[in-house]
Parts: structure tokens; sequence; C-alpha cells
């Protein structure tokens, strides 16, 4: 809860006012498909409001006055572009779009680590509040409407069944990817601890599965799954084929075998030796051992690497639309084939969304277990 | 009661244990004594099956125990190791209750017995049941640890170098807190140690294990007056260990009843060696020696030697 170092806050603002003085805050385009004109209202006083948030970073500023310029400026932002989008819009024909400009993006993710990292500076009970209030404000604004004339929210308005349904798919690979890499890997990371033998082969090999493009394997995995298919059509008519979700499923699997075998054999080096021995010599089974002194004590090494693994896979995920399995994925690559931009934006904010929240759950996790520890 | 026959234990070639043929008596306090390396821990871990002999039988109240299934076994046997390894997720009480909860005891039971060996071992500060055990100093760490091994009343107790890691005053209170303890439950104690004075002040006999082999048995005396070679002899601390036995004798034992003198006086249940410290540090040959706050006689430097007849 120091004061946090002068110069990533001097370097944010500035990187801040550039944006705002060259990048376009803003595209306004005919309809959803070309590509519109830049925008760039009141450069300078965007420029200046970075000039004001780079003199809160004078050591002797109030705290609270400097953070709260900074959560004031990430809901302003978005609050700009949506009263600006009005102006725009006003007697516009229907399929004008009011596109978020480069510039928009830049200040906003400058300001968001702003935030951060002056939030470094007090409690996580302070954080907690900051965050909830930044975000509440956002999300509180979104939902009473006030974003509908910016592009990707109208994007969302029109495909929102479809999204709705995107979202579950993807949740649900992901989920079901999860369960799969830890009911696997986990007993795999275990084996390998306790013989101390193909340690080296089996990460070995996870590791070079790592190496092959996701793009790649989706595709390698087609011809294999739709001969599995064919060969037993019952396999077949439970939806199971060359596309689809159960190679995408496959293939995740794969790429989350490493993270979770290698979490599990750190996991179980956590536990001190010691314990160990005196467990088995007091007249555990394998079995108590594991589930009363192994498990607890490694819990945290293990969540942290479910953790790395969930996130991995929320982004791995995407790649899976390309070969059927639905899911987010599916608004980047209709997006980019339609060469609808908001659309891919639709997509990228959703899995960036997801994954952000996921992290979080899994942070609030960590610090209970380890509170409690 | 614990016996060895023949036993033999190689770890990649190397003989770690050499034909060792040993028997524990029921309520003996047995102490393995020797310098790391001389197979000590191996041949006490073969006890509760945490390793298996190459050879030779190990037998528990005359069962072989490789007849037996291992988990059972186990929790019928104390265990106490150096490293304490107190399980660091759970409370203190619940150290102390793990072998009685893997043997299905009443929870009414176990809280009984978690407080009473709270008490046996001085661990009865306030709260301490529910506290941690990183919170806890390395004494009361390893009485927690020896409170565990003692949970489920075992009729055997397998110590190894319980008490190595801690300091010379916390070490003392524990064997004196051990030594009571087992006197008073009639437990039979395996206790491996390298330290030659903790051997001789706790074991009722003491093995001597050097290189694998077990060169001597016998009273800590024994031991001492008459080693079988050399070997055990410098071991024992040469002429230096007849000063390691006056600690195995009291004042009472040689008293001269009724005398007088000056001089701060000795309880007559220390130990001789206490008394000739108290000699030198009191800068007399003689001094009075008290029991129950009466002066009973005296002891002389004197009688600190037995002459040769």
């Amino acid at each position: 809860m120091s004061r946090a170092p002068l110069l990533p806050v001097l370097m944010l603002c500035a990187i801040g006012a550039i944006a705002a003085a060259t990048l376009p805050f803003a595209h306004v385009a005919p309809n959803r498909l070309l590509s519109g004109i830049a925008q760039r209202p009141h450069p300078w006083l965007f420029a200046a409001l970075w000039g004001a948030l780079a003199v809160t970073a004078w050591p002797r500023a109030p705290r609270g006055l400097a953070i709260g310029c900074v959560a004031l400026v990430i809901v302003a932002l978005p609050w700009c572009l949506a009263h600006e989008a009005t102006t725009w819009l006003a007697g516009a024909r229907a399929t004008t779009r009011v596109q978020a400009g480069a510039g928009f993006w830049t200040m906003w993710l400058a300001a968001g680590l702003l935030l951060l990292d002056r939030l470094r500076e007090v409690g996580r009970g302070w954080q907690v509040v900051v965050w909830v209030a930044v975000t509440g404000a956002v999300g509180g604004y979104a939902v009473a409407g006030g974003f509908d004339g910016i592009a990707v929210v109208r994007e969302f308005h029109a495909q929102h069944d479809a999204f709705v349904e995107a979202l579950f798919t993807h949740l649900r690979l992901c989920v079901l990817t999860l369960s799969l890499a830890l009911l696997i890997g986990a007993p795999l990371g275990l084996r390998t601890w306790r013989t101390r033998r193909g340690e080296g082969v089996l990460l070995g090999v996870l590791a070079f599965l790592q190496t092959v493009p996701s793009l790649a394997l989706f595709a390698l995995l087609i011809g294999p799954f739709a001969w599995i298919a064919t060969r037993w059509p019952v396999l077949g008519a439970w939806g199971f084929g060359g596309t689809g979700a159960a190679p995408a499923v496959f293939a995740l699997v794969l790429y989350a075998l490493l993270p979770v075998v290698r979490y599990t054999i750190g996991g179980l080096e956590a536990v001190p030796a010691d314990a160990r021995d005196a467990a088995r010599g007091l007249g555990m089974s394998r079995w108590q051992v594991l589930v009363r002194v192994q498990l607890p004590l490694g819990w945290p090494v293990l969540l942290a690497g479910l953790r790395i693994v969930a996130v991995q896979t929320i982004g791995l995920a995407a790649v899976a639309a390309l070969i059927g399995a639905g899911g987010l994925g599916r608004f980047v690559f209709l997006g980019i084939g339609q060469g609808a931009t908001d659309m891919v934006l639709l997509g990228t904010l959703a899995i960036i969304g997801l994954a952000l929240l996921v992290d979080l759950l899994f942070q609030g996790v960590l610090a209970l277990t380890e509170r409690r520890a | 009661m614990i016996v060895f026959e023949h036993i033999r234990k190689e770890f990649g070639g190397r003989t770690v244990i050499d034909d060792v043929s040993l028997r524990v008596e029921e309520g003996e306090f047995f102490v393995l004594v020797g310098p790391s390396g001389s197979g000590k821990s191996t041949l006490l871990r073969m006890v509760n099956r945490l390793v298996t002999p190459d050879g030779g039988t190990v037998r528990v109240d005359g069962t072989d125990i490789a007849t037996l299934s291992v988990e059972p076994l186990r929790r019928g046997i104390g265990y106490a190791i150096q490293s304490v390894g107190l399980f660091p997720h759970r409370t203190v009480g619940d150290n102390i209750a793990t072998v009685p909860r893997l043997l299905g005891w009443t929870k009414a039971a176990i809280d009984e017995r978690v407080e009473a060996l709270l008490g046996l071992l001085h661990l009865d500060e306030p709260g301490m049941a529910s506290r941690y055990p990183r919170t806890l100093s390395g004494g009361q760490q390893q009485r927690v640890g020896v409170a565990r091994a003692l949970a489920a009343r075992p009729r055997i107790v397998l110590m190894d170098e319980p008490f190595g890691a801690l300091d010379p005053l916390t070490r003392e209170s524990l064997q004196v807190s051990l030594k009571a303890i087992q006197r008073e439950t009639k437990t039979t104690i395996l206790f491996v140690t390298h330290d030659m004075d903790e051997a001789f002040g706790l074991g009722d006999r003491v093995g001597l294990m050097l290189g694998g082999r077990l060169v001597q048995t016998g009273t800590p005396t024994e031991l001492i007056r008459a080693p079988v070679d050399d070997v055990v002899r410098e071991f024992v601390g040469g002429a230096r260990a007849r000063l390691r036995e006056l600690a195995l004798h009291p004042v009472a034992e040689r008293v001269r009843p009724g005398d007088t003198c000056d001089g701060e006086p000795v309880d007559a249940a220390a130990s001789l060696q206490d008394a000739l410290g108290a000699m030198l540090s009191q800068g007399r040959d003689r001094l009075p020696v008290m029991r129950d706050g009466r002066r009973v006689g005296t002891i002389a430097l004197s009688d600190m030697v037995e002459r040769a007849p």
C-alpha cells in the first residue's frame, strides 16, 4: 500500500494524451459493412484531461482525489462516446453506425491500467468498492440503453438470441473441457508423481502438443473423428463426428492437460514430506492421505493451475467455432467472413469479458482458501 | 513386545542393516543409539512397515507383522518423528485426534482424550486445542507430536529422534515428561537417537548400532562399565563415560545419613552429576543433602568414586 512509482502513471497519461490528439475517437459509417469516417471530437479537451490526470500523480496529491479522477474518466469516456453518437445519429439514416475508434479504446485501456495502478495504494476492500462502482456505473448506463447508438451494442441487440446461445455453448465447451482435463490430468499427475517415472516423457509429449497450432490441430482431428463416427454409427447418432463439439473438446482437453498435470505435480510437491510420512505412519490409507492431507495442502497450487487452464480454454474455444463447435468464436469468424467489424468486436469483447470474469472468480476462491489456511 | 529376527536390509546394493536380532520387552523403554547412517531409523521404521526388510522377520506380540494388514497395524502403534510432521491445515486438537478418528472413536471420547493429553504434555494453555501448528514454538509442536503418537493409547510407540531439533532445555523438559508418561502407562517405547546422554537418560536398555550392526545391547550401566570392544568404549565416551554414569544415579544412593556440614544443600533425588556440579560451583568437597525440605545427611566428593576392590 505504498506509493506507486511515478513513471508508469506519467507514461499512461502520455499515451492517453497522444491517443486523444492523434487517433480517431470514433467512426461514423453509413452501414455495418462499409468503413466509416474518422471522428475526433474535442481532441484538445481530452488531451488536457490527460494532462490533469498526470498532475494528480504528484506524490502529495490526495490519494482519494487521484483515484476518483481516474474512475471518473473511465465512466466518462463511454458516456461521451454515447453522447456524441446521439448527435451524429440525429437525422442520419437508420443504417448509420457509430463505432468506437482506436482513440477511444486506447484511452479507455490507459485509464483502466491507470486505475489498476493507483488502486495498489489502497486496501482490498476499497479496490472492490471502486471497481464495483465503475462497472456498476458503466453497466447501469448500458442496461438503461445509454449505449444503444453504438454499433457493437446494436449488433448485440440484433443478434441477441444467437449471442445468448453462443455464450452458453462457449461456457458448456469450457466446463466440459475443464472437467475432462481434471478427470484425466489429475490422476495422471498423481501417478507420475507417485511412481517418479515418466515425468519427463509425459510432460514432454504434453508440451509438444502445446506447440501444435490450435487451428492445425482442429483441422487434423476432422479426419479421424469422421472415421470414428462412420465406423460406429451409434456415436455418430449422438452428434459425434468430424466437426462439432466432440473434436473441439478433444483438442481443448489436449491443450489443457499440460497445465493440469504440471500443477497437480506441483500441488503434490507443495505438501511437506514429513506430514505425509506422519500420515502414513499413523495408519492412513493412501486414499486417506490423498483426501485428508495432500488435497487440502496442495489445493491452492492446483487451483492456481486451474485458473490458468480456464482462461486459456476460454480463449482457445473461440477457434473451435471453425469446426462447427459453436460458441462466441462464431461471431468472430462470421464477422470476418462478412467484413462486419462490429460482429467481430462483439465476439471478442464477450470472450475477453468472460475470461476476466472467470479469472476474477478463481481469484476470489483462491483468496478465500488462503484466508482459511 | 517387539522381536527382530535376523533382519537384513539393502539400499541400492549397500547393506544398511546386517543381521540384526533384538527383543524389546513389554513395557520397556528401549533406545537405539548410533551415528547417522547406522541403520537405527530404518530398523525402527520396519516395525510399522514404512520399510520392508529384505530378510528376517519382525514380530509384534508374537505375530509376524508381514502377515498383518498394514493400516490397522500402524493405527495400533504410536509414531513420532524429528520433523514432527504435524498437519499444518489442522488444529492442534485435530492433529492429536488423528488416530482416534481413524479408529472411529465417538466425538465425546475423542474430546476427552485430547483434553487429557493436552494436560499430560503441559499444553493446557487456554485455546490451545484450536490453534494451528505454525503458531506454536518448536517445543510445543513436538509436545503435540508426542500427544498425537500417544492419542489412541497404543501399547507400542516408535519415536525417531523426536527431540533432536530442540534446544537443550526444552529437550530435557520433554524427556522428563516422556519418561514419566512411560512409567505411568507401561507403554513399550522404541526410541531412536544419536545423543548418548539422551539414550542413557531415557532407556531402560540401550542398543548401540554401528554400520548396520547391533554391536551391544544392555542397560546404560552395562554399556558404560563393560563395553564389548574398544569401538563401543570409545563411542560411549571412553573414560568420560563414567561422568555420564554419574547422571544415572541419585544422590540418595551415596548419602551419609546423620552427618551435617556447611554449604548450599542438594536434593536427594538429584543425580550425582548434579551434586558434583554443585560442589564445583561452590568450591566445596562436601555438601548437605535435603529430602522433603529436611537435612538428611551429607555427600562428599570421595563418595562419587567407587573404589576398586
